[in-house]
């Protein structure tokens, strides 16, 4: 039996249509239970490589013959042994191609909208780290918010449309993912815009991104208007794009809200946290289709695999939204903080620009799930 | 850290530096420390778990530039060939400590471990050098024999016992647990 290859791509195409599937994960039980390829239909037999050196006949029994069953591990060597192995045995299998790490690193652009002016607003979505990021696209010129570090992703999705990368943005100073903002803002000649607050310590030049001071993306009026919305960082910023879009960085997301304990201040940055979601937010339409900086769960995907909500809803629904009670929303976010992201200290300072760890290292940092959010 | 055997596996990825491991270590006796170079980062994570899996004991991991240089040691026990270590629980073991009655303590842990702490006078000859070292010792003394966890001791024990040594006890579990002074 030929053992198959699939790649990041098709794997995620199969969470978003939620496929029945089957992953032998073949990493070990912490790197497992740390984080995995998730999907609503997913079974997961976790058993490590190296329990399977003398043969896999005793797991037999405990794979489906009549799913599709994925090998999975860090890099894909080991899956590639383990899938050879049941091939002997008579599987058909496939194993994922550059393993975690591959999928760590996929994005996929999905189109969230149309803008007024004939303009598009792309929302790339790495699934398995549940980053996202945007590009605003009007009249040839292109405006990028919260680029991951894959670069080239946008910049060639960028000129596959046509696009000229004009404008880049970082919501704020990111903990959890490397930002690609300012590798992308130098190759490309495009502006690097940061909140000044949360860019007290960086190493590079920039151009300080305030409240009340709109960009025009292509000759047209798509209006970037940043809003101050401080409680994840202290400089954490919003963005309207177009009157229609609320894109939220880590303050609001779908199913939870942001965490004010990632540059180590919960106590002190809480009240602005209230202050942006209970009171900022709330001037705001209705009617905004809110756009985060990231997702938990796979049940935030839309069908299409994008993931957006309007603001309305969001009032109703958002748990986070609606703790009317002031010193339970403090208990809430001050006390039952999830753990923190891997590394996030020395990817704050990659962010800063004080420490250039090389592709591997940066790999290494970013491993694991996403955190920014309490529920 | 000492070692018996050295295992070059740098610049092979995952699943090759254990396949490697598992190979080798069948070559080595019970009580034996293999040394593993590695490069492959991944290697740390899934040489603990393998060694918790398979019952060897993981004894750390010391970084050279690029290199990781992973130290294990060999499961197994001598049980089979007869020698029945008496064993002495930690705590009766430390109520002996505390009265000062004059004991003799042997440490097998490795010399990281024991400079870290340990019982005042203990005398230290690290397991894998207890065979040619035995002779250090007197046959005559009563000897509690201390590691980590105790099965190092037992091995150590074990080994002595062979030589000789009448009046050996094993204290079980080690420092692990060690709640008295160190030094």
């Amino acid at each position: 039996m030929p053992v198959n290859s699939m790649t990041a791509k098709e794997v995620a195409k199969k969470v978003v249509n939620k496929e029945s599937f089957f992953i032998l994960d073949v990493r070990n039980e912490d790197a497992f239970q740390d984080w995995k390829v998730e999907g609503e239909n997913v079974q997961y037999l976790n058993i490590p490589y190296f329990d399977l050196l003398d043969g896999v006949e005793e797991i037999l029994p405990q794979l489906p013959q009549d799913k599709e069953v994925l090998v999975v591990c860090a890099k894909e060597g080991s899956s590639i042994m383990v899938a050879d192995m049941l091939s002997e045995e008579g599987m058909t299998v496939s194993y994922l191609q550059g393993g975690m790490k591959a999928w760590s690193e996929h994005l996929d652009p999905v189109k969230v909208g149309d803008l007024k002016d004939g303009g598009e607003l792309y929302q790339f979505v790495r699934i398995g780290k549940g980053c996202l990021s945007y590009m605003v696209v009007s009249n040839g010129e292109a405006a990028l918010i919260d680029a991951t570090r894959m670069t080239e992703v946008y910049m060639d999705f960028a000129q596959e449309i046509g696009a000229k990368i004009t404008h880049v943005f970082d919501t704020h100073l990111h903990a959890d993912h490397i930002s690609g903002g300012r590798k992308i803002a130098e190759t490309t000649n495009a502006t690097y815009w940061l909140p000044p607050k949360d860019a007290q310590e960086v190493t590079f030049d920039y151009q300080p991104l305030e409240e009340g001071q709109d960009v025009t993306i292509g000759n047209t009026t798509i209006n970037i208007q940043p809003l101050y919305s401080p409680g994840h960082t202290i400089g954490s910023t919003s963005f309207i794009v177009d009157d229609t879009y609320l894109l939220s960085g880590d303050i609001l997301f779908i199913d939870s809200i942001g965490r004010p304990d990632l540059a180590g201040l919960a106590e002190d940055w809480v009240g602005d946290l209230r202050d942006t979601l209970y009171t900022r937010y709330k001037e705001l339409s209705d009617d905004l289709i809110v756009l985060p900086a990231h997702f938990m769960i796979m049940e935030e995907l839309n069908e299409d695999g994008s993931v957006s909500e309007k603001l309305g809803t969001l009032f109703e629904k958002n748990h986070g939204l609606n703790i009317e009670d002031e010193t339970t929303f403090r208990e809430m976010v001050t006390g039952n903080l999830p753990p923190q992201p891997n590394a996030y200290q020395e990817i704050r300072e990659t962010n800063m620009g004080k420490i250039n760890p090389d592709e591997e290292k940066q790999r290494e940092m970013e491993i694991g799930p996403n955190r920014c959010a309490v529920r | 850290m000492e070692s018996n055997h050295v295992l070059d596996a740098k610049g092979l990825a995952c699943p090759m530096p254990i396949v490697k491991t598992k190979k080798t270590m069948k070559d080595l006796e019970p009580g034996e420390v293999l040394e593993i170079q590695a490069t492959d980062k991944g290697s740390t994570a899934d040489l603990q778990a393998w060694a918790k899996s398979t019952g060897h004991e993981y004894l750390g991991t010391e970084t050279e530039g690029d290199t990781l240089r992973h130290f294990l040691r060999k499961a197994g026990a001598i049980e089979a060939e007869g020698v029945v270590i008496p064993e002495i629980s930690l705590d009766e073991f430390k109520e002996k400590v505390d009265k000062n009655e004059n004991l003799t303590v042997l440490d097998v842990r490795e010399i990281e471990e024991y400079e870290e702490g340990h019982i005042e006078g203990a005398i230290h000859i690290p397991l894998g050098e207890v065979e040619q070292r035995a002779g250090e010792l007197d046959k005559e003394d009563v000897i509690y024999v201390i590691c980590h966890s105790g099965r190092r001791s037992e091995l150590a024990a074990q080994t002595i016992a062979k030589k000789g040594f009448k009046q050996l006890f094993n204290v079980v579990p080690g420092m692990r647990d060690w709640t008295g002074k160190t030094i």
